[in-house]
């Protein structure tokens, strides 16, 4: 008797799970469901046929092509390699140099340089945009890519800290008997330091990479003029307001690489932002 | 961190490759690798920091020569000004969305490590996914979801609810909630990842220890899982006051801030870049930045403290 009234409860508390599990499965993929399909429509059909009905031709890619080439996505694709690409390698030079040297030397600035890193966390971008702003006009780089670059870069603080970290771990005794074979400081950090903190550059990869392709706030503010892939979606707002189904081509063309990446880095990912929430 | 770094310090001492006294290398060896991340820091984030404040109690329109400081005006009209304060309240719905977004994160965590379910990866990556997806997609995606005669009215109407159809992004009263209900579309599986991470780094002896007393699944929430990830949990919930207040993007794309759905960064960049009051925005920049500051005092007042804030 009292087994069987467990069972009944486990069951329904199973069932529940279910429901909430599938439930939220299809809020979550549902809105993502019909942008896909009405990439596959033509003008006509998008307006006349209900959101879930499946497109009469799935081989339409006419959408596709209107926002590659006259929403300018492809220009925006590139863009935001040369500035994603650019931003990185810049980033992981810096950060893995200022690492090595906060974390290795003991000299009489450190502490004060470890504090400008730290008290630097607190300050949030988005709220010094207005004076950043002001500072990168005066500095002519208003309409240049290389604001954007400079900016990923520069306010890189979270990379630091995922560096110094991972230098936790590195034992000095590697530095030591390079030193003994008699490597300087400079050879000591590209042939020891940089190779063993490739997990650390790959976990700033992910999160920076993510964040760089995602971002609208920077390019949006910065270089008007030089559409990057979600400034370029942005702008179909205008001319494209009442071409729904290129509007939803143009979005999986910009979910299509963050699906794949997420698909072939699912795990890293999601150590990546575990690891970087932590700070 | 502090421990980390101790022993850090400690093993510095003992290694005379980097302690030897003057060293001509080291020297240049240091200077040479902080002096462009350090330039670049104080540029960036420090200069446009004290700018701000300056700008702040000036009437400064951002490309004149000139400006005048006119002291805390600024800061005056901010919080008496109803077309500036109203933006406020909007963080409130953020905030609310927040408390929602991290307890179903709560719930998921739980269900999809602790559970015997099938298909979990399958699940946990269907959720958090849309967290990886561009801002302006999901803005437009909502657009065409929400709009009138959209996914979410056909859905309603087969489901024989068509009376509750509203403009979802027209009508004052629900717009903030609709926009709050995308937020918590994009950021819940967010959540749900970092606390998977931290229910996952609590022993199996634990609940192995439990199942044999008997516990059952209420009882392991409630006396083992909640405790373990108590300060990660309360962390993201004080954060939420930073994201509530930080809001910009997708309220920016998809009602572009009309119908009562303008938020504070919005008005800040408005006010900055098409009303070409800088000062003036300026102030509402330091206005943020201050709430932000007293955010992380608070953190660190109760997370450092007990030395385990690094979850």
């Amino acid at each position: 008797m009292k087994k069987t009234e467990m069972s009944t409860k486990t069951l329904l508390l199973n069932v529940f799970k279910y429901i909430t599990l599938f439930g939220t499965f299809i809020i979550m993929v549902l809105p993502l469901i019909v942008v896909v399909l009405g990439g596959f429509k033509t003008g006509q059909e998008f307006r006349k046929t209900g959101p879930l009905v499946l497109p009469k031709n799935f081989f339409n890619f006419q959408n596709y092509v209107t926002a590659f080439i006259s929403g300018k996505m492809v220009q925006g694709f590139m863009l935001t390699m040369v500035i994603l690409v650019s931003s990185l390698v810049g980033a992981i030079i810096l950060g893995t140099m200022i690492s090595y040297a906060l974390h290795r030397f003991d000299f009489k600035l450190k502490q004060f340089m470890l504090m400008l890193f730290m008290v630097a966390t607190l300050v949030p971008a988005i709220t010094t945009q207005v004076s950043t702003f002001q500072l990168i006009y005066n500095m002519k780089l208003y309409n240049n890519i290389l604001a954007p670059i400079l900016l990923y870069m520069g306010t890189d603080i979270i990379a630091v800290y995922i560096f110094m970290q991972f230098l936790d771990n590195i034992s000095y005794s590697l530095d030591e008997a390079a030193m003994i074979e008699g490597a300087g400081y400079f050879r000591i950090y590209t042939k020891i330091i940089l190779p063993l903190l490739k997990p650390a550059i790959a976990t700033v990869v992910i999160i920076k990479g993510v964040a760089i392709y995602n971002d609208f706030y920077i390019p949006f503010l910065y270089i008007p003029d030089y559409p990057v892939i979600s400034t370029a979606l942005f702008r179909f707002k205008g001319p494209f307001s009442a071409k729904w189904e290129v509007i939803c081509a143009g979005i999986v063309i910009i979910i299509i690489p963050t699906f794949i990446a997420f698909i072939a880095l699912q795990k890293h990912i999601y150590n990546g932002l575990t690891s970087g929430s932590v700070k | 961190m502090n421990n980390n770094a101790l022993s850090t310090k400690k093993q510095a001492k003992d290694n005379y490759i980097y302690t030897k006294k003057i060293n001509y290398q080291k020297i240049v060896t240091i200077f040479v690798f902080s002096i462009i991340p350090i330039a670049l820091l104080l540029l960036f984030t420090y200069t446009p920091v004290a700018n701000m404040f300056y700008y702040s109690i000036t009437n400064w329109n951002g490309y004149s020569k000139s400006k005048e400081i006119i002291g805390l005006k600024n800061y005056i009209q901010i919080f008496t000004n109803p077309d500036y304060f109203r933006v406020f309240p909007v963080s409130l719905y953020y905030l609310i969305g927040s408390f929602i977004q991290i307890a179903l994160a709560l719930y998921f965590a739980t269900v999809l490590s602790v559970t015997k379910t099938k298909g979990k990866n399958f699940f946990k990556g269907v959720i958090f996914f849309p967290y990886l997806i561009n801002g302006v997609a999901i803005g437009f995606i909502f657009m065409n979801f929400l709009k009138p005669g959209g996914v979410l009215d056909s859905m309603l109407h087969l489901v024989g609810l068509s009376d509750l159809i509203t403009k979802w992004l027209g009508n004052v009263k629900v717009i903030n909630w609709s926009l709050t209900g995308v937020s918590i579309w994009r950021y819940m599986g967010f959540n749900m990842v970092i606390f998977i991470g931290a229910i996952q780094s609590i022993s199996s002896e634990v609940y192995e220890a439990a199942e044999i007393d008997g516990a059952n699944r209420w009882q392991q929430f409630k006396y083992i899982i909640l405790p373990s990830i108590k300060r990660i949990v309360q962390l993201n919930l004080l954060l939420s006051v930073n994201g509530a207040l930080s809001v910009f993007e997708i309220p920016y794309v998809m009602t572009n801030g009309g119908n009562g759905s303008k938020t504070f960064v919005i008005q800040t960049v408005e006010t900055a870049f098409k009303h070409q009051r800088v000062g003036l925005a300026s102030a509402m920049a330091v206005v943020l930045f201050i709430i932000v500051l007293i955010v992380a005092g608070i953190q660190r007042m109760f997370f450092d403290e007990k030395g385990d804030s690094r979850i």
